[in-house]
This record gives C-alpha cells, structure tokens and sequence, in this order.
C-alpha cells in the first residue's frame, strides 16, 4: 500500500531538493552544538572542589523515584505543582516519540523499537493525550507567569530583570511542539482517511484529533505540505530548545535528575571543610571554605545550574520572610549567573574575584543572615541545598578574619571559658541549687549515672532557661532515671559555632564533650535542647545514642513511670500550639513525640499553626544567632506568634531553649502580653507530673 | 612604614569575676582568663591597614612573663609580621615609667617609624604611651581614632568631648595611643593562632635591650600601689541585686520614678 503522503525522509522542496538533507543536518547541528554547550557548562565542575556523593546508590535511586521521577514534593505548591507533573510526565512519555520522529526524518518507516505491536497502539493512544495535557498546562502556566504573576516569581529590582519573558518564550516553545507534533500526526490520518485507507486512531479530544477534523476536508496537497512543515517546525524547535535549555532556568530540565541523584541524604550535619581531608589534617590547609567560585563542590555548582527560579526556597524562608538581605532562591541564581559569565560559552574563562563582599555577589550580612532552619532545603523539589554553602562561606569569612563584632565576643568566650556568655566554669552548675526534692549527681570518673543529661550553655546559664533545666531534672527525677550531669566538664556542644563557620573551635568543643562524656561512663545521652541533640547525634562519633527530653516523656508516659495529672481550672481555658524547633523536626524528624507529649496531659486543648511539622517557621535562630544584629523588618518570632494566634492559640508550647528565648521576646514585642504565653515542653509536663 | 605596636595581656574583665584576694594588694588569678588588652587589638588591626595600603611590616611587642606570648601569637595571628617579647626577672615590678623604659630599649634596637599604643589599659594608667614619646624625644598624639598616611607625616584625628573632631597633622617618626572605635578588629580563631604557633619569637632581656638595671623594676619604681579594693556604696548610690528580670524591672521603676522614662 503506497503511503498517501510523502514523509520528510522522501519529500523533495520544490521538486529537487530533498528535505531528507534537513532530517540529517538539524540533528546532527543541534547534537553537536549541544555537546559542545554541556562540555563549557562542566568545565566549572571540573575545576571545584571535591565533593563524595558516589556513596549508598540505592538510597540515591529511591530519591530519584520519588523526588524525580514522582515529584513528590510538587504538590506542596498545588497550583503550580500539579501543572508542573503535568508538563513533566508529558515530556517523559513524549520523549520517546520525539525521538522516533527525528529518526523517522531519515528513515520514514522507522518504529521505535518495541513499539510495533500492541504497545506501541497503546503509546500511540496515550501519547496524544499527553500532548494535549502539556499543551493546556502551558496555556494555564502562560497565564499564571504572564497575567496572575504569584508574587513568589516576583524579582526585586536589585537582582536584575525579571524571568518572565524566558518563561514564557520557553512555554511557547513547549506548546509549539505540541502542537506541531499533533499537527504531523493528524495531517498523516486526515489524508490517510480520505484515501480510505485504515488510519491510526486518534484519542477524542486530543490537540491531534482535533486538527484531524479542522484539515479533514483539506486538499491532498495542503495536507502534503502541513504535514512537511510541521515536522520540521517539531525537529528543530525540539533541538532548538535542547540547546536552549542550559542558557538559563530550563537547565534544570537535563540537571535536575543527576541533582536529585546526588543531594544529600543525611540532615542535621553540615559537610566537611574538605572532602578527602580528615579532622587532623585540618591545619595543613592553606584556606579554609569558599572565598572563590572555585572554592565551591561541583555539586554547589551543579546546585547553582538546577535553580528553575520557582522561588519555593525564598517563600518558605524565614529570613527572607522578615526581610533580611537573605533570599535563597538568589543565592542559587546570583551562583549560576557568575559561573555563566566566568565561564562563558566562548572565549577564555574569566578569573575570578572575591564571592563576598565588595565587588562580589553577595553580601557579608547575606551569609550571616542565614539561621540555618533547613525550610528551603526541605521545600526545593529538586534537591538544590543551602546551608552547606553558607556554612562554607561562613567558614572562608571567619578564616579571613570578618566576623561580625557583636558575634567575636561570644566566640572568644566559647574558646577561653566553653560557653558564649563569658562565664565561669565553675558556675556552669549552679542552676542545680535551687532544685528541690530532685538531686543531680555531678559526674566524673568516680560518681557514674546510667544517663547523662547534657544540659549546654543556654540552660546552665541564663535565669529564664535555667527553669527549663530545672523542669527536665525533675521530669528524669520522676521518672526514675539514674542521671548526672557534667558540670564545670562540659562545654558548650557547638552546634552553632559549627554552622557560624568556626570549625576549629567547634572541634575543640566536641573533642572536649566527647572525652568528658566517655570519662562519665553513661550508656545513655537526654537534652532538652534540639540543638545539642542534632550535634551530638549527628556531629559527634563514638558516644552512647542521645534522645530528646520529648522521646524520654513519651516513652515514660506510655510505659506508665510518668504519670500526668490533667489540666488546672485556669489551664481548662486555654488554647495550645505546638512550635516544631527546627533542630528538632526539620533536621532530626521529631514531629510527634512532643505533640504526644502535651496530649499526654488529659483535657488539654491543642491546635495546630498552618506552618506546622516540615514547614515550621524559624523563631529567629539559636546559639550564635542570638548575639548576631541582622538587619531586618520584623522579628522572625513576632512573625511566628502571630501565627499562633491566627489559629486561636494563647499558649505556644516549645520544645528548645532558645525558641523559648525568642517566642517570650516576641510576645512582648508584638504587645501580646497577657493574651499569649510562651511554655517550654519540659516545663509544661513537669507541672502536670503527678507526684 | 615600619610599625611597633605595644601590647599587654590583661585579665579579661567580661569573662571574669573579679575577686580581691586576701592580702588586699590585688586580684584573686586563680580562675581569670587572659586577653589582649581590647585598645591594643584597635592599634594592631589600624597598624595591619596602614600595612597593607602603603607596604612595610607590623612588630608587637610586649613586657612580660612567658605566658604574655600568647597575646604575640595572637596579634601576629590577626597579621603582624612579627613578635617581640621583652621578658627579664629584672623587669619584675615596674611601675609605668619601667615599663616605658623598657619599650625604649627595643624601639633603639630596630628602626620604626612609627609607634602605637592602646589609648589605655583594661588594668592600666594610660601612661606608658605619653611617657615612651617623651623619652624617645619623639612627638605625641593620645586617643587617635582616625589616621591618614602621608609622605614622613600622618594625619590623626581625635573626638574631642562632646562630639567634636579633631585633625592633628604629626610627624613621624611618632608615637600614637589609639582609642577604640578607630577600626573594626578583625576575629582570629584557633586556626590563626595555631597557624602563627611554630613562628620564633625572640626574648629579649635588660642586657640584650642594653638597659641600666637600675632604672627598672620594683627597686626603680616610684609608683606603688598601696591598696586594692572594691570602693563601698556611696551616698546615693544602690547596686540591684535579684534576677536580670528584677532588676530590670526595679530599675525601669527607678527610671520612671525620676522621670527618665515616660
């Protein structure tokens, strides 16, 4: 049966020029032109520094198949998420036909293998739909980025021009192939049709089905010529965009699944200062962290190239949110436009100059601004991370010596007493005076306890806190765990001088703690604060496992050695919210056992914020944080207590020290005195235990 | 330009609590913790800027026991090219003319062209500075909290009580006491120090400084302290005591009461 129209691969232009040298030509310019392109854009990662992500391959193949290939974290923004899975599993399934129909340029009668039976009719069937689908989510998206415009896409004026017009383009570019892909295909059915001959059947409701009864009274010859046109408008708008896509955001179309394969796996722990270098060859290093775009991994610039610009990081940042000079999303595209331009696509590589600071892309007050609460980590769906790069170049501001004045004092401190307020050792026990019917053994090689409690700096120290220390005794107390505490032996655990860049006096904490922890004897670890828990748990090596004081009510509750008595007449009245501490939830998982912990209290009333669990919103940051002066609108924590009574709550219930710290400043600030109260959990079950 | 700066190691009075011990001559040691003096650290961070924009190299210097070269190592750590550590049992209780006249010794034995002190010491008179300039016969600028360099002259400022500035044009070679304020001092960490801590630092004592040994020490001293003591509660005056939010709130009922908060 003689096929009623010529296909590209045997069609002559004009009578002689056979379009076949175009089905050739176009792949072969565009493959070639776009080997080229990627071998410029990998130079960079060539040239960075180490970074070991080749570790636990099946762990990465399961982020793929979710994260990537499911786009599990798309619906967290439903609108734009769900026509993003749209457009995304389009392209997958049309991938394949594409590039059947670039060989099919050559060849006319060419079938992707394995598509020549009964599957191939199902792709087939299916295929159009997926066209269709693809073509009306970038109608909608259109829209959204061109008319709506959500203010996530917003660009402040000192970033530069906006990226809209590249959205846009390239979602004309995407509905230009699916149209003249469906174009193609229908053109092939209405001729064939008409010849009577048995015609592919095309999906009701399809763009192809559609074009199909448009042009089903078209003449042979016009049909002939739609038929040509639109499979090469197809052929090179679809190389066209391959080549287009590393030029900007759209990188993220081939990056973002070897981004998603090699993110990182662990939370809560920040990177070594060099991959291949161990804690005791620190000191042969010449420089510490990133100073150059060179200093970065390969995998912070492959960060930089995946950015798609959706803003998700920024919308969930609490420092952007109160307007630090701090937007994640821009330090990925500040990033990705500085390894474009000194790494241009022709022409020498341009040397490099100093990132921070004067003359460079970001902003001293950028990298300090950072609290390190993991939001945008947890929110960017395609792997992208932030805090290893502010750590680092924290790291290369510290080395250099520009530390903030107000954070050199605590520092000092730190290194000379163990603790960021300057005082004495001796003292770091004297929060146990004033306990009562409770004894806290003080810990050393002679008096041993089962469990250490690990109370750090903030509770030993200051007034307020120090009730939080007292109120976590007294729950062990009565819970009937044998426990000490390290007394004028432990240091601050330095959670927060690891991420404020200060990796040699952290580790001179920890190798202090870790000797002083093990000289104790314990077989257990307990704090009440999420920070020395992720810093023991996760930084520190060869000491006994560590649980939160919220694990240790639970199980205590539930195993019936805590009793609780229920709510007071007054209590009755009000109205609790949990605030998820970021180094609790976000960084270790704990979600649950401080809710149980609170429902554990018979007649209790508890809701929940809208920012809750993996979206909790930063109180303003600890440790360090604390002594740091950002330049800022509002405070984090007055953001986060307006939250709380949006939703009706008068009492928010913490589960750090140093949420306590700021939830109380914010009350006071927001002038929600005596309409809001800030609790610590320990503090809320100790008054409830039932003696 | 060749710079000295002078530094000394003090107890750090934010991280210690300072007791008098019992004899009533001085501190209780045990438990301090020791620092630069803070104005020392504004002197070597200005000398490292002048440094850096017109070439030369920054010495430190100071008067002490072995335990003061740290505070060099430290210094030297934020970017002094090098240490100096005048150490002798000799110097052993002088009072701030001994101290001046053992800087002397070592600024004749090199060739700066300019000197700086700390304005003043966390522990000390703020005598040292003016003294040296007199001996060395060399002019004097106290309290400098700006300085522009110049061909064989500087430029320095001073804040005049009340908020006023002053610009003073000096000529070198010169000594400068610098107040704080003048400069942001960079931070140094373990690593600095520890990357400084293999530097050889040399000692000098009275015959290498080529000093009479009768005009230093306790034996020349005719400072001397008589008493040390916490001064009583004056008239008028009152030291709250209780919690940080007790007093804060006695003293916001203090303020009110008098009329300073409204």
């Amino acid at each position: 049966m003689e096929p009623v129209l010529i296909s590209p691969a045997s069609f002559k232009l004009f009578g002689f020029i056979p379009t076949v040298l175009f089905s050739v030509l176009i792949p072969i310019v565009g493959v070639g032109l776009f080997t080229y392109i990627i071998a410029r854009r990998v130079a960079p990662l060539v040239k960075a520094n180490p970074d070991f992500r080749f570790d636990r391959p099946m762990d990465r193949v399961l982020n793929v198949l979710k994260i990537w290939l499911g786009q599990y974290r798309h619906p967290r923004y439903m609108v734009a998420g769900v026509l993003h899975m749209i457009i995304f599993f389009g392209f997958l399934i049309l991938t394949v036909r594409s590039s059947e129909l670039v060989v099919k340029g050559i060849s006319g009668g060419f079938i992707m293998p394995g598509l020549g039976g009964i599957v191939g009719d199902i792709y087939y069937f299916f295929k159009d739909y997926a066209a269709t689908a693809v073509f009306f989510a970038v109608v909608v998206a259109a829209v959204r980025r061109g008319i709506v415009r959500p203010a996530r896409y917003h660009y402040p004026e000192s970033y530069g021009h906006d990226h809209t017009n590249e959205a846009v383009f390239v979602l004309v570019i995407i509905g230009t192939l699916m149209i003249s892909e469906s174009l193609y295909e229908a053109c092939l059915v209405a001729a064939e049709t008409q010849a009577g001959h048995e015609a592919t059947f095309l999906g009701p409701l399809t763009l192809a089905w559609f074009f199909k009864i448009v042009f089903s009274n078209g003449s042979s010859s016009t049909l002939q010529a739609l038929h040509i046109i639109s499979y090469y408008v197809h052929d090179f708008t679809f190389f066209f965009f391959l080549c287009f896509l590393p030029m900007g955001k759209h990188f993220h179309v081939i990056t973002s699944l070897f981004n998603v394969y090699f993110m990182r796996l662990d939370r809560g722990n920040v990177r070594p200062v060099r991959y291949g270098v161990s804690d005791e060859e620190l000191d042969s290093l010449e420089s510490f962290g990133v100073k150059k775009f060179s200093d970065f991994t390969w995998k912070d610039i492959l960060d930089f190239y995946t950015c798609a610009d959706c803003g998700r990081c920024s919308d969930q940042c609490p420092a952007n949110r109160v307007k630090r000079p701090l937007s994640p999303r821009f330090l990925s595209l500040k990033g990705r436009d500085y390894a474009f331009s000194h790494f241009p696509l022709k022409g020498d590589f341009v040397d490099q100059e100093a990132l921070i600071g004067e003359g460079g892309i970001y902003s001293e007050d950028e990298i300090w601004s950072c609290t390190t609460c993991g939001a945008c980590e947890q929110e960017c769906p395609i792997g992208i991370e932030y805090i290893n790069k502010i750590v680092d170049m924290r790291r290369g501001l510290v080395d250099d010596g520009n530390v903030p004045q107000s954070l050199q004092k605590p520092l000092s401190s730190l290194e000379k007493r163990g603790n960021p307020y300057g005082k004495m050792e001796k003292k770091r026990a004297d929060w146990t005076k004033e306990l009562e019917d409770c004894e806290v053994k003080i810990l050393d090689k002679k008096t041993t306890a089962d469990t250490l409690y690990f109370v750090d700096s903030v509770s030993s120290f200051d007034d307020r806190m120090q009730e939080l220390a007292r109120a976590t005794s007294k729950i062990l107390c009565s819970a009937g765990i044998d426990f000490g505490i390290l007394g004028k032996a432990e240091k601050d655990s330095g959670n927060e001088v690891k991420r404020f860049g200060e990796e040699m006096l952290y580790q001179s904490l920890k190798d202090h703690n870790t000797e002083a922890i093990l000289n104790s004897g314990v077989k257990k670890i307990v704090t009440a604060d999420p920070h020395t828990f992720n810093s023991l748990k996760n930084e520190y090596t060869g000491i006994p496992p560590v649980e939160h004081i919220s694990q240790v009510i639970t199980k205590n509750v539930a195993s019936g050695r805590l009793k609780l008595k229920g709510v007071t007449e007054e209590e009755r009245e009000k109205i609790y919210t949990y605030h998820d501490p970021c180094y609790l939830g976000r960084h270790n998982d704990v979600y649950e056992d401080p809710r149980d912990a609170i429902d554990a209290i018979p007649g209790i009333k508890r809701v929940e914020m809208l920012k809750n669990r993996d979206r909790s919103f930063c109180c303003g940051g600890g440790g360090l944080m604390l002594f740091y002066e950002p330049e800022e609108e509002e405070r984090m924590g007055v953001v986060r207590v307006k939250m709380a009574q949006e939703v009706g709550a008068t009492v928010i219930v913490t589960a750090c020290p140093f949420c306590l710290i700021n939830m109380e400043d914010a009350i006071k600030v927001a002038g929600l005195e005596g309409k809001m109260e800030a609790i610590d959990l320990g503090e809320l079950i100790a008054a409830h235990i039932e003696n | 330009m060749e710079i000295l700066v002078c530094v000394k190691r003090v107890p750090d009075t934010s991280e210690n609590e300072i007791d008098i011990n019992s004899d009533g001559n001085d501190i209780e040691r045990d438990d301090l913790v020791y620092s630069v003096n803070e104005w020392d650290n504004y002197a070597v961070e200005e000398a490292i800027q002048i440094v850096d924009k017109v070439g030369g190299s920054v010495t430190v210097v100071t008067v002490g026991d072995d335990e003061s070269e740290e505070v060099l190592r430290r210094e030297m750590a934020m970017g002094a090219n090098n240490g100096l550590l005048l150490t002798d049992d000799a110097f052993e209780g002088s009072d701030g003319k001994g101290i001046a006249t053992i800087l002397k010794g070592a600024v004749e034995k090199g060739n700066y062209d300019l000197i700086m002190t700390g304005a003043q010491a966390d522990d000390g008179a703020a005598q040292v500075g003016g003294m040296l300039a007199a001996m060395m016969d060399y002019p004097y600028a106290s309290l400098v909290n700006l300085i522009e360099t110049g061909d064989g002259k500087l430029k320095v400022g001073r804040e005049i009580e009340g908020g006023n500035q002053e610009m003073n044009e000096i000529e070198l070679p010169c000594v400068l006491s610098i107040q704080t304020g003048i400069n942001e001092p960079r931070y140094v960490g373990i690593r600095g120090i520890r990357k400084v801590a293999s530097v050889e630092i040399p000692e000098l004592g009275v015959a290498d400084l080529g000093l009479d040994a009768g005009a230093i020490g306790a034996g020349a001293a005719k400072v001397k302290r008589l008493d040390y003591f916490v001064p009583d509660t004056g008239e008028g005056a009152e030291m709250l005591t209780g919690s940080t939010e007790e007093i804060i709130a006695k003293l916001v009922e203090y303020l009110k009461a008098k009329g300073g908060l409204k």
